[in-house]
């Protein structure tokens, strides 16, 4: 039974793409929960099928991606419902209303000839029994609070007449206009510069503290994560390696995987001109993913006979959840001396 | 100093003309890069950071003269020591030039042609500056590769055979084919995950070790560039801000745009978010084309004050630094903090 506060529940979720090569399995067994009000980072490179999995969510994966199997339930306040096999009228509803999508590319997701503030009348209206004059009020309240300047004279402003900053703004407000459950952010400010980078997420802290909604948050970047995340998971070719509380996973990360991302990156205030611990190898093509924990040929405690054999499934491991063979044996141990 | 340094730009600038109406009159001009004063060493690396339209990028392209310069000059010293303006060379002058000033691009999926092999990519500019036989283009190509860290055996091999990783190791194999003396390096790993680049960070700094190269390093992520440059130049609007050795400037900042910078940049550590500060930055980036008058970093500055509206800050000599700021002096500006002494919370919590 799902805790209370569980709003999204997926499990075991398997997205796969059918090419003429190939299966890719871009997504492959994942396991994740996300609480209401909460903010939960996927983290990863990519390839590792983060952003499938929160497309996934939306059923937003274009053929020759298809779900292959596992369940998506969200806990509405009416009851819960699946969205695999949700049908047409269903996920109408469900998207904007209750999920609302951010993307990394404003420019690609706002329509170039509507103006902002029609773009945000049209959502509210498909979702709302409201008037146009109502629904315009709504969508310059919104860019207010999203904090474009001039918003009564901004709402008929096109994409292309706002900054890079300002779209990404109008992109949350629009997302926003219907007072979804859960917001889901994919590399919302990969595209953007670090001080505007700095203002959204400042942005996304302020508006989940307004609207309590729940924030999925897309990133490659674990410096961004560490902002804004309550809770986070870390994904490496189409699984969750490592999930738990952002804190404890950054300060002490157990993945093998986590612990040399981590290490790589370059961070302020470090001495400069050191090396950087880089992560061997590079992520392995998609057909050709390796057998057993698809981590080991990178990783650098990769047990042979083990690693290249089984398949880590995920286990609990104090604070939080890891897939690796290393802490397997460990609880196999602890169980033994019991 | 008894040397020049390898390269000295005096007041280089590059204005892009906004032409306007049926006869295409000039209406203005994007100082894109404006009377910019800086030096590269040889054997050392100066970071260049700024936003997206700061110039940077405009600026590194001047260097390899893929923009001719508005104005200002560029000394270049060459290995025998004799100092030359290229800014005023002609096409058929840089040819000697070009051979010792290379670049690296970002984005190694489109800055490398499908239809060739490794091998005639690489040795292309070998071949285009007569540097032997084809012969000893081969054998070259073949250390070049295993030098960046691929099996020579790739050499004929397309690019699509290739991750991103591996095409931005040909790039550099490629800039590297004519052992320049100055590589120009622009978001050179920006395009990259995390893992790879660490990676090619490496690489480039053991290269640098190995052949006294000396790098212009352009990119819009200081983490990176803390992590690669010697001396670090800040940039906003076409000018240089603030210019410093890197762990003086990112430890105390004298400019508040360096400080308004160094605070957006997220960092990983959880204890640091416990004391993150509010980044101090209005507004948003300023449009080349109508710089503010005055410090053109007055509208997002939270300290300006009047005279900041109408004097535009001459960039000086502030304690071994230079910096364009009228209160360079009295600002008490937060940089990074001591990664030893941010992680005693970390411990406790």
């Amino acid at each position: 039974m799902p805790a209370d506060d569980v709003l999204l529940e997926i499990e075991d979720l398997r997205t796969h793409f059918l090419l003429d090569d190939g299966v890719v399995c871009a997504v492959d067994g994942v396991d994740l929960r996300v609480r209401r009000g909460e903010t939960l980072a996927i983290v990863g490179e990519s390839g590792c099928g983060k952003s499938v999995m929160a497309r996934s969510i939306l059923r937003l994966v274009d053929p020759p991606g298809q779900i292959e199997g596992g369940r998506i339930t969200l806990h509405r306040q009416d009851g819960p419902v699946e969205l695999v096999g949700a049908d047409k009228r269903l996920l109408r509803q469900v998207r904007w209303r209750d999920i609302a999508m951010v993307f990394q590319e404003p420019m690609a997701s706002l329509s170039l000839v509507h103006t902002i503030g029609s773009q945000i009348v049209e959502a509210v209206r498909l979702h709302e029994n409201v008037g146009k004059a109502e629904a315009r009020e709504r969508a310059i309240d919104m860019l207010e609070r999203v904090g474009i300047p001039k918003p009564r004279h901004r709402v008929d402003a096109y994409p292309f007449e706002l900054s890079g900053g300002m779209r990404q703004r109008a992109m949350i407000a629009m997302a926003l206009s219907c007072r979804p459950s859960l917001l889901i952010a994919d590399e919302p400010t990969t595209a953007l510069d670090v001080t505007t980078q700095a203002q959204i997420l400042e942005l996304l802290r302020d508006l989940q503290a307004e609207f309590g909604m729940a924030i999925m948050l897309i990133t490659h970047d674990l410096g961004v994560a560490a902002q804004v995340a309550d809770r986070m998971a870390v994904m490496y070719l189409g699984r969750v390696v490592e999930y738990g509380a952002a804190e404890q996973v950054l300060a002490a990360p157990r993945h093998p995987y986590a612990q040399a991302l981590l290490r790589s990156m370059p961070r302020l205030g470090r001495a400069s001109r050191t090396r950087l611990a880089a992560i061997r190898g590079m992520v392995p093509p998609p057909f050709a993913r390796p057998d057993g924990c698809t981590f080991h040929p990178r990783c650098d405690s990769a047990m042979a006979g083990r690693c290249d054999t089984v398949t880590p499934s995920s286990v609990v491991v104090g604070d939080r959840e890891v897939s690796c063979l290393l802490y397997d044996d460990e609880q196999q141990e602890r169980e033994e001396r019991r | 100093m008894s040397t020049e340094p390898l390269l000295r730009l005096e007041g280089l600038t590059k204005h892009f003309p906004i032409r306007s109406g049926l006869l295409g009159r000039q209406v203005g001009a994007v100082r894109a890069v404006d009377a910019v004063d800086l030096a590269v060493e040889e054997g050392t690396t100066l970071g260049l950071v700024g936003e997206s339209g700061c110039g940077k990028t405009t600026l590194g392209r001047c260097i390899v003269r893929a923009h001719d310069p508005s104005g200002g000059r560029m000394l270049y010293r060459w290995p025998d020591g004799s100092v030359i303006d290229v800014a005023g060379l002609k096409e058929k002058e840089l040819k000697p030039y070009r051979g010792q000033v290379r670049m690296i691009f970002q984005d190694p999926h489109s800055s490398l042609n499908p239809r060739k092999t490794l091998r005639e990519i690489i040795g292309e500019p070998m071949r285009a500056h007569g540097y032997g036989t084809k012969e000893e283009v081969h054998a070259r190509v073949g250390d070049l590769l295993d030098r960046v860290g691929l099996r020579p055996e790739y050499a004929d091999r397309y690019p699509h055979a290739f991750s991103g990783g591996e095409r931005q190791r040909v790039g550099i194999a490629r800039a590297l084919a004519l052992s320049p003396r100055l590589v120009v390096a622009d978001e050179a790993v920006s395009a990259l995950d995390v893992s790879v680049r660490a990676q090619i960070l490496n690489l480039l700094t053991d290269l640098q070790d190995e052949s006294g190269l000396g790098f212009l390093f352009v990119s819009h992520d200081l983490g990176i560039i803390e992590h690669v440059a010697d001396v670090v130049a800040v940039m906003y609007l076409g000018k240089v801000v603030e210019q410093g050795p890197t762990g003086e400037l990112y430890g105390r900042p004298l400019h508040p745009y360096t400080e308004a910078l160094l605070s957006a940049v997220p960092d990983p550590d959880p204890a640091a978010r416990r004391h993150r500060e509010r980044i101090k930055l209005l507004g948003d980036i300023a449009d080349p084309a109508h710089v503010p008058p005055g410090c053109p970093f007055h509208p997002r500055c939270v300290y300006a004050r009047d005279v900041c509206r109408t004097d535009p800050p001459p960039l000086r000599e502030v304690g071994g630094r230079r910096v364009a700021c009228h209160f360079a002096e009295e600002l008490e500006l937060r940089g990074v903090p001591d990664p030893d002494v941010r992680e005693d919370p970390k411990v406790s919590a």
